[in-house]
């Protein structure tokens, strides 16, 4: 066995990895429960990974959409169940992307050096969404045709170019099989293509700088702060974080089957109580709000206009506040946060109510 | 831990080995429980279209609408179940239905009427067109023959 072992770290030149890798420590302090989310992350990625290559196999994209989807669903063994886990591990992935997101945040882990790191997880979310957005859409029935046509309206308000992107994206004036067949593209060849090298650079970022330590544990001295060995007690306690979301995934996707709803059909009127999944209800809610306020053309531009001057600014922070040493700018940042995070649940919270 | 200082609560040391023991046994069977259940489904989920095929190839008889019309010296090609098959009205007004798959390595065979027997492209096999007997080339063996009943409308193939 030793043999073996001592043969391949010889032939694959990872000594120093190893050593490094045995050096490596995560610290210890009250707020370490939030180094877990990004794993978590990870490890849905994985699993959508696997279940999306599985529903590879059965799928059709195009004019059979419904129908392959209908038969995976209802005539193939286990076919439920590998759908609903993509769906159900697709929810809990956006869930722990938002969590790490924010812990990642409020712990001010985007200071200096690790700005690249917050960059590459931004860029990984909005592909997050992508994924999330271009997926819905591949069964077809009405709830997708409808999302997707409401969030085509999205590009659509570009200002001149809006349209020509929105009908790119769509390939016709109207949500159609060639719409599911670039869908189908965009999710499962595309998207990967540029999330798993971005991916590859934010794992390699956090192997780079360890983990960042949350302000109030930077202010105690060295001889203070507590550590454990990466591997392999860290890496035990991460694995062990799996295995519960493993079994989280397993209970939601057996106990609450993905449904399918009725075909899209261009005649029929969109359900009533029609609304997005969560992750796009604050912006579906915002948008509503804003459209009563300022009815029109103007409102929905004025709501968009919002939602991207917010991006930006978000997306900007390691660059406004990149010092620990400026309290003031830190502090206003925490209440930026503060305040993002109640608006998001709250109007997600009020689209829900609004149904 | 000496004898002298042994503390009667203490686990002794192969009390301490069979625990570990224990949990090794444990998170083996643990972890080959995750495997099973995971690999099942996805074992049952890829097989499913073989199943699919399977039931439809267990089919016993074929009616072929209109084909007790086909001229004679001519074959007619038909999937019984989910295999190419071919029914064949011979010059002599008999009729022979045979499994249409070369038994060398499976490529699908033609009958050729102006030598009156069974060719096979890929590799030059040939068989007896009333029997399906391999009479020439590298078949190994004769090709299946059905059961064939002529209708006034339709023509029936069945497995012998
Ligand atoms: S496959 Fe028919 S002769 Fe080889």
């Amino acid at each position: 066995m030793s043999k073996v072992q001592d043969y391949l770290i010889e032939r694959l030149g990872i000594a120093d990895t190893i050593v490094y890798a045995k050096k490596k420590t995560v610290p210890i302090h009250k707020q370490s429960f939030w180094y877990y989310w990004g794993g978590i992350s990870l490890f849905c990625f994985i699993v959508q990974a696997v279940t999306g290559i599985l529903l590879m196999v059965y799928y059709r994209p195009g004019p059979e959409a419904y129908e392959s989807v209908r038969q995976i669903t209802f005539e193939t063994q286990f076919g439920w169940l590998i759908r609903s886990v993509h769906n159900w591990s697709a929810t809990i992935f956006l869930v722990s992307v938002f969590i790490h997101m924010f812990s990642v945040f409020f712990m001010k882990a985007y200071r200096k050096p690790r700005e690249l790191g917050w960059w590459s997880g931004m860029l990984l979310l909005l592909l997050g969404l992508t994924f999330g957005f271009s997926g819905y859409l591949l069964p077809m029935d009405d709830l997708s045709y409808f999302a997707t046509k409401v969030g085509l309206e999205v590009p659509n308000t570009i200002p001149l170019i809006g349209p020509a992107i929105a009908n790119l994206l769509r390939g016709g004036l109207e949500v159609s099989e060639f719409t599911v067949q670039r869908f189908f593209a965009l999710h499962a060849v595309i998207l990967p293509i540029l999330y798993l090298p971005l991916l590859a650079i934010h794992l390699w970022l956090i192997q780079k700088h360890g983990n960042a330590l949350p302000p109030t544990e930077e202010a105690k001295p060295e001889s203070e702060r507590r550590n454990m060995p990466f591997f392999p007690n860290f890496l035990a306690k991460d694995l062990a974080m799996w295995l519960i979301t493993l079994n989280v995934i397993a209970v939601m996707a057996s106990l609450f089957p993905w449904n399918l709803g009725p075909p899209a059909d261009t005649l029929a009127p969109a359900p009533e109580g029609i609304h997005p999944e969560w992750y796009f209800m604050s912006q579906f809610a915002t948008l509503k709000l804003v459209g009563r306020i300022l009815p029109g053309m103007w409102g929905e531009a004025f709501g968009m206009t919002l939602f991207t001057l917010g991006l930006v600014l978000w997306f900007l922070i390691p660059i406004f506040d990149n010092d620990k040493a400026n309290g003031v700018r830190s502090r206003q940042v925490t209440y930026f946060g503060i305040f993002v995070v109640a608006v998001l649940i709250l109007t997600t919270i009020w689209g829900y109510i609004g149904l | 831990m000496s004898d002298l200082t042994a503390d009667p609560t203490e686990p002794q040391v192969d009390e301490e080995m069979s625990r570990r023991g224990f949990v090794r046994v444990a998170v083996t069977g643990v972890t080959l429980a995750y495997v099973a259940a995971i690999g099942y489904p996805i074992y049952r989920y890829l097989n499913s279209s073989v199943e699919k095929s399977a039931a439809m190839a267990a089919v016993k008889d074929v009616t072929l609408d209109k084909a007790n019309d086909i001229p004679k010296g001519t074959a007619l090609m038909f999937k019984f179940g989910i295999r190419p098959a071919m029914l064949i009205h011979h010059e002599d007004d008999s009729w022979v239905a045979l499994d249409a798959v070369c038994t060398h390595m499976g490529c699908t065979v033609k009958f050729d009427a102006a030598k009156g027997n069974i060719h096979c492209a890929c590799h030059g096999g040939t068989y007896d067109a009333k029997t399906g007997q391999n009479i020439g080339g590298p078949p190994p063996r004769p090709l299946t023959v059905y059961k064939v009943a002529v209708n006034p409308t339709s023509v029936t193939v069945s497995r012998v």
